[in-house]
């Protein structure tokens, strides 16, 4: 009976640590994609500032509220703009720079088909 | 005709690479917030400076008065610049100020405000600086006009005597 019920215990305790090392991942992550707005060139993960200290601390209650991912970007786009974002949001501004690769792609592509097929 | 529109294409890509550029030379990517966005004030619930009695933030802005939000530390050294534009708006009956003590303890803090005086009417204090992050702040000093729970102005670093002057112009 002793055994078992120490093998529950000690089963909980593991569970748990597997949830917060869950937490801590993404709180990582999300600390990872946002930049640090006194520290330039340098994310909030990195930052060792009082603003990136207090930041990682609002992430981490936001994650024990239950708040996901997303709405913890949007939370904080709400509340610093966008810029805080390191992975800018598709806009008129951003359409440029998003559609710019393909762009070079395409174009490219069609120089290596004109290369090489056109030529036979 | 051939090479004649590469060297074509080739200067046009060149031409747009340096007016992209050219426009991003420009650009300050230093961090700076709307000052004059209409926000509505942050519901918080922060410690008293004084006592340890939890103080909620609908129970502080009324709605007919001004109320100025000063974000402030004692090892801030702006602060203490900034610190006289505060007594002098001290004066003014019309408006109530509300310190936000930022990251602090509260020896040198007291110390601090028996210094150079005591401008505020409330002090809360924001240990851990969260509350700080739902305001939208992101250093010390930094103040925010509050006028029927809404964000009328905000100010990023220490108050000069225009802001000074500004702040009484809106508030007549």
């Amino acid at each position: 009976m002793k055994f078992i019920y120490t093998f529950l215990i000690v089963i909980n305790i593991l569970n748990f640590n597997l949830l917060k090392a869950d937490e801590i991942k993404t709180e990582n992550e999300i600390a990872k994609n946002l930049r640090c707005l006194i520290c330039q060139g340098q994310s909030v993960y990195d930052s060792d500032s009082e603003f990136a200290i207090s930041l990682k601390l609002v992430i981490k209650n936001k994650i024990q509220q239950g708040m996901s991912e997303e709405e913890i970007y949007s939370f904080l786009k709400m509340k610093y703009g966008e810029w805080i974002l390191y992975d800018p949001v598709f806009n008129k501004n951003t359409y440029f720079l998003w559609l710019l690769p393909i762009l070079i792609f395409l174009v490219g592509g069609a120089i290596i088909t004109r290369k090489f097929y056109y030529k036979k | 005709m051939k090479s004649k529109f590469i060297s074509l294409i080739l200067i046009l890509i060149f031409i747009i690479t340096f007016l992209i550029f050219y426009k991003g030379l420009k650009n300050s990517n230093i961090y700076t917030p709307n000052t004059n966005l209409e926000k509505e004030v942050p519901s918080f619930e922060l410690k008293s400076f004084e006592n340890d009695s939890i103080i909620i933030s609908e129970k502080i802005f009324e709605n007919n008065n001004y109320y100025f939000m000063n974000i402030w530390a004692s090892w801030c050294i702006p602060c203490k610049v900034e610190h006289e534009f505060l007594m002098k708006l001290k004066n003014n009956e019309k408006i109530k100020l509300i310190g936000l003590n930022y990251k602090d303890n509260f020896k040198n803090a007291s110390s601090f405000l028996n210094d150079l005086g005591n401008p505020y009417d409330l002090i809360v204090s924001d240990r851990d600086g969260t509350a700080s992050i739902e305001w939208g702040a992101y250093g010390v000093p930094e103040s925010f006009l509050i006028f029927q729970s809404k964000i009328i102005k905000r100010f990023i670093g220490p108050i000069k005597n225009e802001d000074l002057l500004e702040i009484q112009k809106l508030i007549r």
